[in-house]
C-alpha cells in the first residue's frame, strides 16, 4: 500500500536532513506506527508522504500514485488527521464536515445545511449519532472538548473511504482518559472500515498494538518490524555480577563460557540460560546480583539514547 | 463540477467568517470613513470651493476604488494566518486544484468587500454626494473588477511572504505609498518622471481610476487619467500575470520548505 524508497528532506537553510534516506513499506490493512522522539523526523515523513511537502530526494507511491507525479491521485487516496487540529474555528461541526465534503467532491456544494443533499444530511446524522453530538453538531466548533474534536477530525477524514488514514500524533495535548476513548474509537474504525492505518506517536504504548513499527530518529530508521521482533532483536536480558576476587570471576566466567563486556560490575549475558541456571554455576562468592529484564519501553529508550551516542 | 462546488465552498467560508466577526466588520469601515469624511471634507474646505472642485467626491471615489482593492488583496494574504492555525492544511490536503484554491479564496475576500463598499456609499449618500443611478451602476461593476483585482495582486504578495509576521511589517511598504501613487488625495497627472514611473507600475492606480471613471464618465468633469477601456485592459493584463505567477510561486513556497 505505501512504498518509502530512500526518502531525504532537508529543510532550507538546514544543516542537516530532517530525513536521511528512510526505506519501509506498509501493507494494505495494517496498523503501522512510526515511532521516534520529537524532532526525528516523523511530522516530515507524514507532509512528504501526504504531498504537502517535497522530498529532496528519494521518493514514494501510496497505493501505486507517486506522491510527487501524482499528487492529486494521492490526495485523492488519504486521509489524514494532523498533530494540531485543522477544524476552522469560526465554523459549526456541520460546517467544517460540509467544507471537507465538498472540498473532496462527495457533495455538491450548497450554501445552507437544509440545501445540501439528502444524501449528505443522512450522513452528518449518522456521524453525529456515532459522536453522540446530534444535539451540538450546529453549535460553533470553539464550544467542544479537545477529544471531541479529534473524533469530528477522524470521523470526518473518513468521509471520502481514503485507503490510508495518517494520524500525526494524534493525541498530543489530551489528557489519559481522552485519550483511550479516542483510541477505542479508532480501534473500531479499523474494525469496521479496514482502514490502512498510518500513526506518528512517541507515545511507546500506542504502538504496542500495531502490526508493525518502524522507529525512527534523527532521520534514519533504526528499528523495523513487529512489536515482538523488536522486543526480541532489541531487548537485552543480562545479569550484572561482581565479586570480592574480581580475577577470580573473570577466570570462572572465561572458563564457563559465558560472554561479558564492560568492567565491574560486569554485564553476564544470559543468551538463552536462566538466571537461576547461571548463578548456580559460579562458584565464585559474588557480592552483586542484579537481574535486567527490559520491557519494549527501555528497549525503546535504549535505541533512542545509543542513536544520540 | 467539483473545482467549481469546492471555489464556492471556499468563498462561503470567508463569507461566513466575516458574518460572525462583528469587531472586523466595524473596523473595515473605520479607515474609509475617516479618509472621506475627516481628510475628503477637510481638502473640500480648505482647497476644494477656492479651487472649484469638489474635492470630496474626488476622496470618495479614490477610497472607495482603494478600500476593495485593499480588503481583497489582505485577505488573500489572510492564508497566511490560515496556514499558522493549520486550517489551510486541511484545504491543501484535499484534491482540488491549487488554482481553485486561490480563486475560492478570491471569491470569499470580493463577497467579504462588498459589504464594505455598499457601507461606504451609503456613507457618500450620507455627505450627499452626488450618485446618480446609472452612475451606481457602473461603480458596482468596477466594484466587482477592482475586488478580483486586488485578489490577484494578494496572491502575487502572498507568494513571496514566509509569515503572518513578515506580512504585516511588509504592509505599510505595499499599500502607504500606492495610496499617494495612485492619488487618492493628491492629483497625480503631472508628476515628475521617477514619480510618474512608480505611479504607472502601481496596481492601486488602475484600480482607483477605475472607479473614478465609472463615476465621473457621464459628468462634466474630467479628474480620470484613462478611460474605462484602457484601464480594464491594464487590470486584465495585471490579474492574469499575478494569479497566474502568483499561485505558482505559492503553491512551490508550500511545498518546497
Amino acid at each position: 500500500m505505501i512504498r518509502v524508497e530512500d526518502l531525504v528532506k532537508r529543510y532550507k537553510k538546514a544543516e542537516s536532513n530532517a530525513v536521511d534516506g528512510i526505506s519501509f513499506q506498509v501493507k494494505a490493512g495494517e496498523f503501522f506506527v512510526l515511532l521516534g522522539p520529537n524532532g526525528a523526523g516523523k511530522t516530515t515523513t507524514i507532509s512528504i508522504l501526504t504531498t504537502t511537502l517535497s522530498p529532496t530526494s528519494g521518493g514514494a507511491t501510496i497505493d501505486g500514485s507517486d506522491i510527487v507525479r501524482e499528487a492529486s491521485a494521492v490526495r485523492r487516496k488519504v486521509g489524514i488527521i494532523f498533530q494540531r487540529p485543522s477544524l476552522d474555528q469560526n465554523l459549526t461541526a456541520e460546517e467544517n464536515v460540509r467544507f471537507h465534503a465538498v472540498l473532496y467532491g462527495i457533495y455538491p456544494y450548497a450554501p445552507t445545511y437544509g440545501l445540501m443533499s439528502r444524501g449528505y444530511r443522512a450522513k452528518v446524522e449518522e456521524l453525529a449519532k456515532l459522536l453522540g453530538i446530534l444535539r451540538d453538531i450546529h453549535k460553533p466548533i470553539k464550544t467542544f472538548s479537545g477529544g471531541m474534536r479529534r473524533k469530528l477530525e477522524i470521523m470526518r477524514s473518513l468521509l471520502h473511504d481514503p485507503k490510508v488514514l495518517f494520524l500525526d500524533e494524534p493525541t498530543a495535548g489530551l489528557d489519559v482518559p481522552t485519550r483511550r476513548t479516542l483510541w477505542e474509537h479508532l480501534s473500531e474504525v479499523r474494525r469496521t472500515s479496514g482502514t490502512t492505518i498510518f500513526l506518528t506517536t512517541h507515545y511507546l504504548e500506542e504502538a504496542e498494538e500495531a502490526d508493525r513499527i518502524c522507529i525512527i530518529d534523527k532521520g534514519r530508521v533504526v528499528s523495523f518490524g513487529t512489536p515482538d521482533d523488536i522486543k526480541r532483536d532489541l531487548v537485552e536480558d543480562y545479569v550484572l555480577v561482581d565479586a570480592a576476587d574480581r580475577s577470580a570471576l573473570v577466570g570462572e566466567l572465561a572458563r564457563l563460557g559465558y560472554t561479558t563486556s564492560g568492567g565491574a560490575p560486569f554485564k553476564l549475558h544470559l543468551d538463552g540460560h536462566t538466571v537461576h541456571a547461571v548463578l548456580r554455576s559460579i562458584d565464585t562468592p559474588l557480592n552483586v546480583v542484579k537481574t535486567h529484564t527490559p520491557t519494549l519501553e527501555d528497549a525503546y529508550l535504549e535505541i533512542v539514547s545509543r542513536s544520540h551516542d | 463540477m467539483i473545482e467549481a462546488s469546492a471555489i464556492l465552498a471556499i468563498a462561503h467560508r470567508d463569507f461566513i467568517k466575516l458574518l460572525r466577526d462583528r469587531a472586523r466588520i466595524v473596523t473595515s469601515f473605520a479607515f474609509p470613513l475617516i479618509f472621506i469624511g475627516i481628510l475628503g471634507s477637510s481638502l473640500q474646505s480648505g482647497f476644494g470651493e477656492r479651487a472649484g472642485t469638489n474635492l470630496l467626491v474626488f476622496v470618495f471615489t479614490g477610497v472607495l476604488g482603494m478600500t476593495i482593492w485593499q480588503s481583497t488583496a489582505q485577505g488573500i494574504i489572510s492564508l497566511i494566518a490560515d496556514r499558522e492555525e493549520d486550517f489551510s492544511q486541511e484545504i491543501f490536503v484535499s484534491p482540488i486544484n491549487r488554482y481553485s484554491i486561490i480563486l475560492g479564496k478570491i471569491l470569499g475576500e470580493s463577497l467579504v468587500a462588498l459589504p464594505q463598499a455598499l457601507g461606504i456609499i451609503a456613507f457618500g449618500f450620507i455627505l450627499q454626494i452626488p450618485i446618480g443611478p446609472d452612475q451606481l451602476a457602473r461603480m458596482a461593476l468596477a466594484l466587482v473588477v477592482i475586488a478580483l483585482f486586488g485578489g490577484a495582486f494578494g496572491v502575487i504578495v502572498l507568494a513571496n511572504l514566509g509569515s503572518q509576521r513578515a506580512a504585516q511589517q511588509i504592509f505599510p511598504f505595499i499599500f502607504l505609498p500606492q495610496y499617494f501613487l495612485a492619488g487618492l488625495f493628491n492629483p497625480i497627472a503631472n508628476l515628475p518622471l521617477p514619480l510618474d514611473i512608480l505611479s504607472k507600475i502601481s496596481p492601486m492606480r488602475y484600480a482607483v481610476d477605475l472607479m473614478r471613471d465609472a463615476y465621473y464618465s457621464t459628468t462634466a468633469e474630467r479628474v480620470q487619467l484613462f478611460d474605462a477601456g484602457t484601464n480594464l485592459a491594464i487590470i486584465g493584463a495585471m490579474f492574469v500575470v499575478f494569479m497566474v505567477v502568483g499561485t505558482f510561486l505559492f503553491v512551490r513556497a508550500e511545498r518546497n520548505r
